[in-house]
């Protein structure tokens, strides 16, 4: 009988602080725990009382790196609580700032803190080295992204341009065409990432998940859609908490996310992926069968590769939007407040992120809730490792735990995000 | 010659939701050449690896929330030779220092899922409130160009070069009409420190104070200004109660607004 543990105490190449826990006993593994001790912000607790046009300005400081998700799932939030739908191109719009978040949040996490493991190399900095030109492409790619948040959010990280009903100010339709030279060579550079992705090492690992997404009826998801899964789910987002529940572990700063009465579930690019491809643009489709990814693509490894080919698309989907773009009449349309709940939900580059209000009628929150994606992978990522180790014990001990941290790494875990909502109940 | 050393630089997270030191990754076109400059010590957002200290340079970002983390900032000075904290959580607890202004009392009603797992402090405080800071680098989030200022200025030891008058300035200089004086949305810019290029009014949207007091603000005489024009008190408190709520000015002005 031989013990072993695994125990990394702060992971590094991720947004926020969370730590490794494994004992193997036996050959078997007997305890996994992915720690998150990122201290808790209460955001779901002060949001009582703001006004409900704050939301989206207070709700993105809970990321820095994703904060138009989150601006995202909270206007539309506030307009299904009042009765108010954005459309044409205001709606085309928010279509690409997020975009842009896919573009920068997918650079950053592709090149700068998943390549790195693939390649072995601590960071992007020593893989610079060897790969330069691989990295200034990266960065030149990631800077596209940025450039697009900024123009039509006024500056990459919390943007400033969003606010209930539309924006404060109209991008022209100048500023929009200058973008598009860049943004071809975003799509080129993102078809060869793609093809470079899928030339790395990946681990033998597939797990049979139930994959959750948005899904809509003519496009890959941003913003609105049902909710679906691969094993039946498809609920309009505001079923959301009949049909999942978070669990408070002692472990965690973080609540764990649920199925009911089925457990662990996955988020994110392989589950948008494998329940939206016929959605994706052809070239896109194309690059994706060019490398044999085709869906269900059960391997998290491989997220990497889904990461590039939704860059193609984000890409794409910003010079569509670009070319049809006609100046609105007006920034935003009166979301004026009337009291009720409203629900909203949009996918974040690391999987979708539900949001939930009450208001009353002078407009002011009375109850938040708040689900991020880390949160509702966090089950997953156990599960991971459980399954994962076994096989590999006859590995070193630090090429087996860096290859642990790698299999967290998959998820682009925002541990920031998923430690924002230890709700407080008032009785 | 002999080679000089690289000045050793670390980053560090308290509280927050990592937007400012993401801006130095974001910092696309420097980021290659400030690794050339500088080492990147210990940054675990960006590495594996961790070069034991001491460090010349800490960036430290968050506030103070945790006992644990009370703690953990004393040795973070210890082994910096120069420690500067960056963005509103670092400099003025942020936005979760909105806990700050609740009774304690009102909190013993208030329940956890399972309460005895969380470790928290009452309030969320600055960095300076616990370990002196050789410099702090104000924003919601920092901005780019002031961060590569800071480091560059560090780099050659000089002061750097930003600025403590407020948003008006930076609004004049850009050519915005004034919010102020054509009754347009209420705006914190007169009493707010310049370093984002005054980017709200030039969305035809009022300054939220994301950089802080500026220095010497009036913020009674903006209060009353704003009250003229039909500001009601709630309305005034949630303007200085956000980002840098527990920044001294902003906190007592929005004290006078509580009831």
């Amino acid at each position: 009988m031989k013990s072993r543990s695994i125990k990394v105490d702060y992971l590094a190449r991720v947004e926020g602080e969370g730590g490794i826990r494994i004992k193997i006993h036996d050959k078997t593994v007997s305890e996994v725990q992915f720690d998150i001790f990122e201290p808790p912000r209460f955001f779901e607790a002060f949001l009582r009382g703001r006004h409900f046009t704050e939301a989206p300005d207070i709700t993105a400081r809970i990321c820095g790196i994703c904060p138009i998700a989150y601006q995202m799932s909270s206007v539309h939030a506030m307009e299904s609580a009042c009765g108010v739908s954005v459309t044409g191109q205001l709606r085309a719009l928010r279509r690409l700032i997020y975009c842009g978040e896919w573009i920068e949040s997918h650079a950053l996490h592709i090149y700068m803190l998943h390549a790195p493991d693939f390649l072995g190399y601590q960071d992007v900095l020593e893989m610079a080295r060897d790969h330069g030109d691989a990295v200034k492409q990266a960065l030149k790619l990631k800077k596209i992204g940025n450039e697009l948040v900024t123009l039509v959010g006024g500056r990459e990280i919390h943007p400033i341009n969003v606010r209930l009903g539309g924006f404060y100010k109209l991008p022209t339709r100048k500023e929009l065409l200058e973008l598009v030279d860049r943004l071809k060579w975003a799509r080129d550079a993102a078809l060869e990432t793609v093809k470079l992705t899928a030339t790395f090492p990946f681990p033998d690992f597939e797990r049979e998940y139930e994959f959750v997404a948005l899904r809509h009826e003519e496009e890959y998801p941003f913003n609105e859609g049902k909710l679906v899964s691969n094993r039946g789910l498809d609920i309009p987002i505001s079923e959301y908490e009949n049909h999942f529940a978070e669990e408070h572990v002692s472990h965690s700063n973080a609540l764990h996310s649920v199925m009911k009465s089925r457990g662990a579930y996955l988020v994110g690019p392989l589950a948008r992926f494998n329940l939206n491809f016929d959605k994706l643009t052809p070239a896109a489709q194309q690059a994706s069968r060019d490398v044999g990814l085709v869906p269900p693509v059960k391997n998290q490894f491989k997220s990497i590769i889904v990461r590039s080919v939704e860059t193609v698309f984000a890409c794409e989907e910003a010079l569509r939007i670009i070319q049809e773009y006609e100046t609105p009449e007006k920034p935003a349309i009166d979301v004026p407040p009337r009291p009720g709940v409203g629900y909203g939900c949009t996918e974040a580059p690391r999987g979708f992120l539900y949001h939930r209000y009450r208001i009353n009628d002078k407009g002011l929150i009375v109850e938040a809730k708040i689900v991020p994606p880390t949160s509702q992978n966090q089950k997953s990522m156990e599960l991971d490792l459980r399954d994962f180790v076994p096989a590999r014990l006859n590995l070193t001990q630090e090429k087996l735990t860096w290859q642990c941290e790698q299999a967290i790494r998959n998820y682009d875990p925002c541990i920031s995000c998923a430690t924002h909502f230890i709700r407080l109940e008032f009785q | 010659m002999k080679k000089k050393r690289k000045p050793k630089l670390a980053v560090w997270k308290f509280s927050s939701c990592d937007g400012c030191q993401l801006t130095l990754l974001d910092c696309e076109d420097e980021l290659l050449a400030v690794a050339e400059n500088i080492e990147i010590a210990n940054f675990p957002e960006a590495s594996r690896h961790v070069v034991k200290g001491p460090y010349d340079l800490s960036l430290v970002e968050g506030s103070i929330t945790t006992p644990h983390d009370a703690e953990r900032i004393h040795q973070v000075r210890r082994s910096s030779k120069v420690l500067i904290s960056i963005g509103a959580c670092a400099t003025a607890g942020g936005i979760q220092a909105l806990r700050n202004f609740k009774d304690v009392r009102e909190f013993t009603s208030i329940v956890y899922a399972t309460p005895s797992y969380i470790e928290t402090l009452n309030k969320s405080t600055s960095i300076a409130d616990h370990v002196f800071v050789d410099f702090e680098l104000r924003g919601c989030p920092i901005s780019k160009h002031q961060l590569v200022e800071v480091l560059s200025a560090y780099l050659n030891g000089r002061k750097p070069a930003t600025p403590t008058y407020s948003v008006c300035v930076e609004c004049k200089r850009r050519g915005t009409v004034c919010g102020l004086v054509t009754h347009g949305p209420p705006c914190l810019g007169p009493v707010t420190q310049a370093g984002c290029n005054a980017l709200c009014p030039s969305y035809h949207r009022g300054c939220y104070g994301c950089f802080g007091p500026k220095e010497t603000p009036n913020t009674t005489s903006l209060s009353a200004y704003w009250m003229s024009l039909g500001m009601k008190n709630p309305d005034l408190l949630r303007l200085f109660r956000s980002y840098n709520a527990y920044a001294e000015p902003f906190r007592k002005e929005s004290e006078a607004h509580e009831k």
